[in-house]
């Protein structure tokens, strides 16, 4: 069965550049643009890594991140954050809201990709 | 210790900074010096005809003496030791402090309004940038932009078998972004460098007076009355004057302002500019006023009685800009120097000359203005004091001047850094915008 993550973003260059790095790699990338109804799409279907973005239009990434945490079916989901601000106060409460890992962008496609399998590894287990 | 009290404390210092001897200062007052000692010590009460002779003979008034000059002194000194708990210990000696030491007192609370101003400035600066969600969307902007490029390039240049249509539309995708890359820098930098932003509350002195100037549309109606308030007062009443120097500034320009309006009152003034189709040298002979007051008076009157805004620029003898009306099409720069091509400029290299041009100021959509500059030299100082410079451009959309198209168009922009004009021949710096480059 292929490994799935679920790519919650909104800008389509960035988009396409993380689908092709994750694909690569033996990913099957889902995406979804918008963040009012991002909440849906991940209960519709649990995929084993959330990549999510912080400012979405409709809802922010810490809503988001917040409601899912909230929800026993996601709560442990490995969610990997990407945000263009880098602000410490930021980080601070994508971790009370539970995220697993928090880049900042631009961010290396190496990184990207390093973090999105290590969250898998870790929610699956040492192989 | 009542400030009264102190009249022997201000004795000495007035006599010690003369460089008088205290019984040279007896003997001219018929007192014994010993009498004085104790006088300058705040041990002897004094009044009346002493009082009066001493200060005589100190060349001073009695009242400066008996009360000093120190009530504000006394008012900052206090706001200042509120915030120092070591400070409102030493508060019952404060005024014996001011009497014995009036120079240290002075340096001492100049110092904390300065440093209280330089406070409001960081919070303004830091609030502009942790809050303003113009800058705060560009940047998310620019960086959203840097990073598809940074993974689109990383992509095509670490990937060696890539599939051909992948290729083309990394390709693709690499020239578009590149493209809003170039809008968001130009966009950013535009918003940093222009003055026709509304909602920067101002950081410097002449920032807080334009912003103040520019929320009350450049017009005061109180001033325009038959008996006008004093420009003080108005000042009194605002309280978006946060520094002393921006009100002091504001204080001039109002009692400018006021002086404008006595001379070329507002409707008769109004009537006569429409009628002359906003021609400065028409309405300076009409009402017997130099070309600048003209031109601050047509830039005073309300846009919507006008039927359109009329701008104004100010400089000194160094070129920096002192006065800014932007108006649309015409923008200003903030913090950079301005276009020298403008008017503006050529006035003040001619003192005395006035200036007419009909200009294009460049941009995405180029429009058509006619700017009028004069340079006024003046001589504060006195006939053989230095001269000093102020020129002035009014800046008043084409279409209201009746003469359109009628002479050379002069082509000018706002500041080099964010031109467009390619090939300018007086360019300072390279631009940033694309069609320069």
């Amino acid at each position: 069965m292929n490994k799935r993550v679920l790519l919650v973003e909104d800008e389509p260059n960035i988009i396409e550049a993380i689908r092709f790095i994750l694909s690569r790699d033996g990913w099957r990338v889902d995406t979804h643009a918008d963040g009012a109804t991002a909440v849906e799409a991940v209960r519709a279907r649990v995929p084993d890594v959330l990549v999510l973005d912080v400012m979405l239009p409709g809802k922010s990434g810490f809503d988001i991140l917040k409601e899912l945490r909230a929800s026993p079916a996601t709560e442990t989901l490995p969610v990997l954050m990407l945000t263009a601000k880098g602000q410490s106060r930021d980080r601070e409460l994508a971790e009370r809201y539970g995220v697993n890992r928090f880049m900042t962008k631009p961010f290396a496609n190496s990184e990207v990709l390093e973090s999105v399998n290590a969250l898998f590894a870790g929610a699956t287990g040492p192989a | 210790m009542a400030r009264s009290s102190l009249t022997g404390s201000r004795i000495r210092e007035r006599r010690t900074m003369m460089g008088r001897k205290q019984a040279d200062l007896a003997r001219s007052v018929g007192i014994s010096p010993s009498y004085l000692n104790l006088i300058e010590h705040n041990r002897r009460r004094i009044g009346g005809k002493l009082i009066n002779d001493i200060a005589r003979e100190l060349g001073v008034e009695a009242g400066a003496l008996t009360e000093g000059a120190e009530t504000g002194l006394l008012t900052a000194l206090r706001e200042a030791a509120a915030d120092h708990p070591s400070a409102v210990e030493d508060l019952p000696r404060l005024e014996e402090f001011v009497g014995r030491f009036p120079g240290w007192a002075r340096l001492l609370a100049d110092t904390w309004r300065r440093a209280a101003e330089l406070e409001h400035s960081v919070e303004v600066l830091s609030d502009r940038m942790t809050h303003d969600p113009f800058l705060s969307a560009s940047l998310h902007e620019v960086i959203s932009t840097v990073t598809a490029i940074r993974s689109t390039a990383t992509i095509l240049a670490e990937t060696r078998d890539i599939d051909p249509e992948w290729r083309d539309r990394f390709h693709r995708n690499m020239s578009e972004e590149s493209a809003r890359l170039a809008e968001s820098a130009e966009a950013l930098v535009r918003y940093l460098d222009e003055a026709s932003s509304t909602d920067f509350a101002g950081s410097t002195p002449q920032e807080e007076l334009d912003a103040w100037l520019r929320d009350r549309g450049f017009h005061f109606p109180e001033l325009e009355r038959a008996l006008p308030p004093e420009p003080e007062t108005i000042i009194r009443r605002t309280e978006d004057l946060r520094s002393a120097s921006a009100r002091e500034m504001a204080g001039k320009h109002l009692r400018r302002y006021r002086k404008d309006a006595e001379h070329m009152p507002l409707s008769r003034f109004l009537d006569a500019a429409t009628a002359a189709a906003f021609d400065p040298a028409s309405l300076s002979m009409r009402f017997g006023v130099d070309l600048a007051a003209v031109f601050r008076r047509l830039a005073a009157l309300p846009a919507e009685r006008v039927g359109a805004e009329i701008g104004l620029v100010a400089c000194d003898g160094s070129g920096t800009l002192t006065f800014r009306k932007p108006i649309d099409g015409f923008p200003l720069p903030r913090y950079s120097a301005a276009c020298p091509l403008w008017p503006l400029y050529q006035a003040l290299s001619r003192p005395m000359a006035p200036v007419r041009a009909q200009v294009e100021m460049g941009g995405r959509t180029p429009r058509r203005f006619v700017a009028y500059a004069v340079c006024q030299p003046s001589q504060p100082a006195g006939f053989d004091g230095p001269q000093v410079l102020e020129a002035a451009m009014l800046v008043l959309p084409e279409e209201i001047t009746g003469i359109e198209g009628s002479g050379p168009l002069q082509e000018i922009g706002t500041s080099c850094r964010i031109c467009p004009r390619a090939g300018c021949v007086a360019r300072r710096e390279p631009s940033i915008m694309a069609e320069a480059v």
